[in-house]
């Protein structure tokens, strides 16, 4: 049977899945604002008026999630929805009568509606044990949990600014920068298997994958293998999508790490990433309950003490390292002082000091 | 009727609260699909232990090399045999999303539908990269899921060292902070490279994002090789009815300790309106009035459009009519060298003419097949830029040097300037010559 070719039509235009509204007004908006949390309200150039009501998901959605979504929009939004990079979805509508009855299906389907503002959004997030083949950890279940606990946050807008969440089960971070992120950090080099290593790793690969040169090719009971140099290791876990044999999970030593002050935007200060504060947690499914605490202590204090307007890093650059750490009672450990390429710029080269 | 759920003690405490659950997604798609009761039992397993079961391995489409990313289960019996035999096999198809991810209620229908034929029915929107995941199908549907979801006007994204799926912000189609258009810059430049994302071929992944201010929904400074944020090189415009309005409800305190103080380069000052300049020294000045007394004087020669006033006091203040983008190059997460911000490679491209579409395109295509020529392989642009220094990156990718792209100039003497009068030579022919 001869095989179907692919037709190579890349990313799709557009145009065929916007709203009406969007679609008459495209370019050509003039302001907005927010009537109430999760509902913005945007008013374009030719006076036409567009509102959105924006939802919480699941995001790994099962059809029939999806299909409760789609009954929701084809009622109350002409069949047209878009979703945000953290996996919200939106439903557009012309009319502002139909912004109540449609915030009411949402919530009888299930659905928080809220992530706008000055809220704290839904979690981006990673593949974790359902899907991954490199995890630590789970990613969609980590994010339940949380997200159960900072439901009343993601639903109202009572952060000094936005707040922007994510979890990774591994150092790569997929998950990427955030204003709290939460990710997985190894705490032991390594454990190789060495009756797999040759027949499985391309072994200079591997060599050069390392960061730090700890890796080096050895014969272990006489098979070609790799070893590891354990005062060297950095245990980034790097060269084990590269050599699976290189078991750096650990149920036990894998940890997690707290990290705060990433922003992406531009606005006010320059982008930022963000810096751990935090490591040493355990990894404690189904609901990881020691991570959820200290999330809810940084963003409790933030949420009292910041000013309007001040990001997570606004308000660190204002109050300074020693008070956060002492206002979020945590500890300053001699790991959270870099030493890595560069790490000179991260230290106080001044006597700018709060006292 | 499927066979009997495995018992899943841990995943069930996940279906309490008040946040969407996937567990109990996952367990609705269970009462018809053995293969979700087996995925289930696979997922608790890790619960329990702690460890991830999959393994990767190659499955793909017919003509691509990419976009599938396959997964086979490592959770055996003594014997070799799967644990959980009905989900031994869960690839993942990763097909790229419209630009700003809008969709018709018609498109989502038949992708479950598809779905629900072909895989678990799991899908999400969307990973991490960008793209629509497909979750989870057997080898041997790969093929007949991808023929069906492409008939419909889709195609797969990247994985591995290609080009990957691109991003945008909803921009144009909804936000009023939006300099160019996004979904078009995405469209264009993403779809000059199919070949170079279904082909896996580069040193490593390369990555487009498109947002179109500099609040940079997308993330891109951080996470693109490539990132085309929105910018202007004209005066602020401002709406005097608006402003008037937003001081009304917001008063003094507001305006000068979130709007006025809050200007990193202090561009904007609050003035008495008789204190106004007007004129041919106040060209470069955005006012406006925010009561009969009070009023706003924003300089643009100082203002960075960092986008924070624009934020506070949307439609009373706005962007420019000269709009176009910032082009950063280099940005990417940790592994290998620490993480890197993308930094400015063009200060400003007008994108407005097919033209300027044309030459953002012909920018990224200079740009991959420099990294293609020159990246060690597993290493990305911006690993690349710090090895050979942005110099050698700019002329071998043809970019005029400019201030805006430092943060500051050299702070240190290890270099040899003997090629500085020629230097200064082709800058001032660059000049004459206009």
């Amino acid at each position: 049977m001869a095989m179907r070719q692919p037709i190579e039509s890349g990313a799709p235009d557009n145009k065929p899945f916007l709203h009406p509204t969007l679609l008459k007004n495209y370019g050509n908006w003039k302001r907005h604002d927010r009537p109430r949390p999760g509902v913005l309200h945007h008013v374009a150039h030719s006076g036409d008026e567009v509102w959105t009501v924006r939802a919480g998901t699941q995001r790994q959605m099962d059809v029939w999630t999806i299909r409760k979504l789609c009954d929701i929009a084809d009622t109350y939004a002409d069949g047209h929805v878009r979703f945000t990079i953290r996996s919200n979805i939106e439903f557009m509508v012309a009319d502002e009568a139909k912004v109540a009855p449609l915030i009411d299906a949402l919530a009888a389907g299930g659905f928080p509606v809220g992530g706008t503002g000055n809220s704290v959004s839904s979690i981006a997030h990673t593949q974790g044990w359902l899907h991954c083949d490199i995890p630590a950890t789970d990613a969609s279940g980590a994010v339940k949990a949380l997200m159960d606990e900072l439901y009343e946050e993601f639903t109202h807008e009572q952060m000094p600014n936005r707040v922007r969440l994510s979890t990774s089960c591994c150092e790569i971070n997929c998950g990427g920068q955030a204003d709290i992120a939460i990710i997985i950090q190894h705490t032991k080099p390594p454990k190789i298997n060495h009756d797999l290593v040759a027949n499985v790793c391309e072994r200079p690969a591997v060599v050069a994958r390392c960061p730090v040169a700890a890796i080096r090719p050895a014969l272990v009971n006489g098979k070609p293998s790799l070893e590891v140099d354990e005062k060297k290791c950095i245990c980034c876990g790097a060269c084990y999508p590269p050599c699976p044999p290189m078991q750096i999970n650990d149920p036990e030593h894998s940890k997690f790490a707290i990290w705060v002050g990433g922003k992406n935007s531009n606005a006010r200060g320059k982008p930022t990433f963000m810096k751990m504060v935090a490591a040493g947690l355990p990894n404690n499914p189904p609901r990881w309950p020691e991570v959820s605490a200290i999330v809810k202590k940084i963003l409790h204090t933030y949420k009292d003490d910041a000013r309007s307007w001040e990001r997570m890093a606004d308000w660190i650059e204002r109050i300074g390292w020693p008070r956060f750490f002492e206002k979020c009672e945590l500890p300053f450990t001699k790991y959270l002082i870099d030493d890595w390429r560069g790490s000179r710029a991260s230290l106080n080269a001044s006597t700018h000091i709060r006292f | 009727m499927t066979k009997p759920m495995h018992p899943t003690p841990l995943l069930d405490e996940l279906e309490t609260g008040p946040w969407p659950s996937f567990v109990t997604g996952l367990k609705r798609l269970a009462q018809d699909k053995d293969y979700v009761v087996d995925l289930l039992g696979t997922l608790e397993t890790s619960y329990r232990t702690k460890k991830g079961y999959w393994k990767g391995g190659t499955v793909g489409v017919y003509g691509y090399g990419g976009g599938v990313i396959p997964r086979f289960t490592e959770l055996k019996n003594d014997d070799g045999s799967p644990v959980y035999p009905d989900a031994a096999e869960l690839h993942t198809l990763r097909v790229q999303p419209p630009p700003g991810m809008h969709y018709t209620t018609d498109v989502l229908r038949k992708m479950c539908d598809i779905w629900e034929r072909h895989g678990t029915g799991l899908i999400a929107f969307h990973g991490q990269s960008g793209d629509i995941m497909f979750q989870g199908a057997k080898t041997a549907d790969v093929q007949a899921a991808f023929d069906e979801i492409n008939e419909m006007g889709f195609d797969l994204g990247g994985a591995g060292p290609a080009v990957r799926t691109a991003m945008s912000c909803v921009g144009a189609a909804r936000c009023e902070q939006s300099c160019y258009d996004e979904a078009r810059a995405h469209h264009t430049v993403i779809n000059t490279f199919t070949d170079d994302i279904h082909r896996p071929a580069l040193p490593y992944k390369f990555k487009f994002k498109f947002s179109g201010c500099a609040n940079d929904c997308m993330n891109s400074i951080q996470r693109a090789d490539m990132a085309v944020i929105g910018t202007w090189r004209d005066n602020m415009r401002a709406d005097e009815d608006l402003a008037r309005r937003w001081f009304a409800k917001h008063g003094m305190n507001e305006l000068v300790n979130d709007v006025v103080v809050r200007c990193p380069t202090k561009a904007i000052r609050l003035k008495e309106v008789r204190d106004l300049r007007s004129g041919d020294g106040a060209a470069h000045l955005t006012t406006v009035k925010v009561s009969d007394t009070h009023a706003l004087e924003i300089d643009n020669k100082d203002c960075v459009r960092c986008m924070h006033c624009i934020n506070v006091m949307t439609g009373a203040l706005a962007h420019g009519a000269d709009t176009g983008a910032t082009i950063l190059i280099g940005g990417k997460r940790t592994l290998k060298i620490g993480d890197l911000m993308g930094t400015v490679a063009v200060p400003f491209m007008r994108l407005k003419t097919d033209e300027d579409f044309e030459q953002l395109v012909d920018l990224g295509r200079r740009v991959i097949d420099f990294f293609a020529e020159n990246a060690l392989e597993h290493e990305r642009t911006g690993e690349m830029i710090e090895r050979i220094g942005l110099v050698n990156f700019l002329e071998g990718v043809g970019i005029e040097i400019d201030p805006n792209m430092v943060a500051t100039p050299r702070t240190n003497p290890y270099v040899r300037t003997d090629g500085w009068d020629d230097e200064v030579a082709k800058i001032e022919a660059r000049k004459a010559a206009g």
